[in-house]
């Protein structure tokens, strides 16, 4: 069924009587083209570009709980290519332009608010590289603005500017970032995905991978062995626990984040705000909410939760920038698992193992790339070679020292 | 997390620094190991979902480093020990 305004008109007058589910529950079959591991959104979006995009049939998600049930469903929603790196930039970029036209492209409101993202400047040498990185946007066909501390000032006139450790001296800005309603994601890629006749097979765990002659020949899950030509992992914070049923160990440590979500207010921050060198980052929900965060917890974790003393961070880092959110109080908190990847930046790759490709490594960013990674993952599957935007996302950067290294931090998963 | 140190009892893990596994103590020979032995060293990991041996810096305490072993799943903390006698068991000097 498409989604239309007129639609929506003849339900209203016919008692949303006509409304169905929007993906079928199929069992799984014996053998299936491409499977792919992971119904996130960037599974998701693999399905469905690898159908639509790419013309491929006989693919199946395997999804071992509900689908959108990991990161997808747990972000702070925050899409943005505000990135310095070559290896990053045009990929990013991309991910944006696929954003602007993806509701049309899916027939389905996933609520992309390009609203603003502003990343705030304390200091002269801050000032100097978010220059940089403004121009580096530029010429990625990204837009970029340096604001001063006017207008700064104009946007939010109640932050705290003159913090004594962190004065509030100008923002680099993107207008064309904002956020995006990150169920509707996952729910719009898995209905068109559905509609091209992907089948999206939920309680399913991989569990083990058949491989014969250094070739994979197929999946054991939970629901029986399903066979494969290829098979696409894109697992999110399990990607270790996947990949090391063929052997392989990967440069990721699995990390927890929490994101945090107070009372319904009265609507005051129009936009994105990152508050870097004060380890905060907030944004308001169209229901009132501050939906904010800071930094992972910074140990190894697969519990799905966080511990109070990133809480209490984060709590200092909103009060100093903004006093005034002080009496609001904090409605909910969850955390999720991060593949932590050794450089910060993710990994779209075949294996040694011929048939078996990876997707993963996206750290807390990978919610914005949804669309271009599930495109280019799907690329990969489809055509044996890399997207151009993904070229550098190898797993040999790290043998031959070729590093995507935003932030400069080298080896160190837990500074990221 | 409340980790039990050897020396000084239970402390905050806030007044500790994370590195991460503790296999990171055994660096093979840069110039003998050969370049795939220590890119595997230096970026891969076993990142275990359950019981994971790993570095703790006391930085804000005695400043010695520890191996804590650490269920990923419940953050419950089985064992603690001073990363200096798990260096001298394997035979090491120091
Ligand atoms: C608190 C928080 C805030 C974040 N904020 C942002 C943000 O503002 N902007 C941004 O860009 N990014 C953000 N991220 C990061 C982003 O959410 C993730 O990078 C991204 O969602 C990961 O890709 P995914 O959607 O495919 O992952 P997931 O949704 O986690 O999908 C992976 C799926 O694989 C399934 N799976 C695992 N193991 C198996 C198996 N053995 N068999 C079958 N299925 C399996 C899981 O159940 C899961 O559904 C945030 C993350 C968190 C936790």
């Amino acid at each position: 069924m498409r989604y239309s305004g007129l639609r929506v008109v003849v339900e209203a007058l016919t008692g949303h009587r006509g409304w169905k589910p929007v993906w079928r529950d199929p069992a799984p079959q014996s053998h299936y083209d491409f499977v792919i591991v992971g119904g996130g959104g960037h599974g998701l979006a693999t399905a469905y570009y690898l159908a639509k995009e790419f013309g491929k049939s006989r693919i199946a998600v395997l999804e071992k709980g509900y689908l959108g049930g990991g990161n997808v469903g747990r972000n702070t929603t925050i899409i943005r290519s505000n990135y310095l790196l070559d290896g990053n930039e045009p990929f990013y970029e991309f991910s944006l332009k696929l954003w602007e036209g993806l509701e049309q492209d899916f027939n389905y409101n996933a609520m992309v608010s390009q609203r603003g993202i502003i990343n705030l400047i304390h200091t002269d040498a801050q000032r100097d590289a978010f220059t940089r990185r403004g121009n580096a946007m530029i010429m990625n066909g990204a837009d970029a603005e340096l604001l001063d501390r006017e207008q700064v000032r104009a946007m939010y006139p109640w932050l705290n500017f003159d913090n004594a450790r962190f004065p509030i001296k100008g923002a680099l800005m993107q207008r064309r970032g904002g956020t995006v309603r990150h169920d509707a994601v996952a729910w719009g890629y898995a209905r068109g995905a559905d509609m091209r006749g992907v089948d999206l097979i939920q309680n399913c765990e991989v569990t083990g991978m058949r491989i014969e002659n250094g070739r994979i020949v197929g999946v054991e899950t939970t629901r029986g062995f399903i066979g494969a030509g290829k098979v696409g992992v894109a697992v999110a914070g399990s990607s270790s626990k996947v990949m090391a049923h063929a052997g392989m160990r990967l440069p990721i440590e699995s990390h927890v984040l929490q994101a945090f979500v107070s009372e319904g207010l009265k609507p005051f921050i129009d936009g994105v705000m990152t508050f870097g060198a004060g380890h905060f980052y907030v944004s308001q929900s169209d229901k009132g909410g501050l939906v904010f965060g800071g930094d992972i917890d910074g140990y190894n974790s697969y519990a799905q939760r966080g511990n109070l003393p990133v809480i209490e961070d984060v709590a200092e880092g909103g009060m100093a920038l903004m006093p005034a959110i002080g009496r609001a109080r904090l409605l909910r908190t969850w955390g999720g698992i991060m593949d932590m990847s050794m450089d910060g930046s993710p990994i779209i790759d075949r294996t040694p193992v011929d048939g078996l490709y990876f997707n993963g490594g996206w750290c807390y960013g990978g919610f914005k790339a949804t669309p271009a990674s599930g495109w280019c993952f799907a690329h990969l599957l489809a055509r044996d070679e890399p997207h151009v935007t993904a070229r550098a996302y190898r797993f040999d950067r790290f043998l031959k020292g070729l590093m995507i290294d935003e932030k400069g931090q080298g080896a160190t998963p837990n500074l990221h | 997390m409340i980790i039990h140190h050897p020396i000084l009892g239970p402390r905050d893990s806030q007044e500790f620094v994370y590195l991460g596994d503790a296999s990171l103590m055994n660096r093979p020979d840069g110039l003998t190991a050969g370049i795939e032995a220590f890119h595997d060293y230096l970026y891969n990991r076993d990142n275990p979902a359950g019981e994971h041996r790993e570095l703790w810096y006391h930085e804000q305490g005695d400043r010695s480093w520890l191996v804590v072993t650490r269920n990923t799943v419940t953050h419950e903390i089985v064992r603690v020990e001073l990363a200096r006698d798990v260096a001298k068991a394997a035979g090491r000097t120091k």
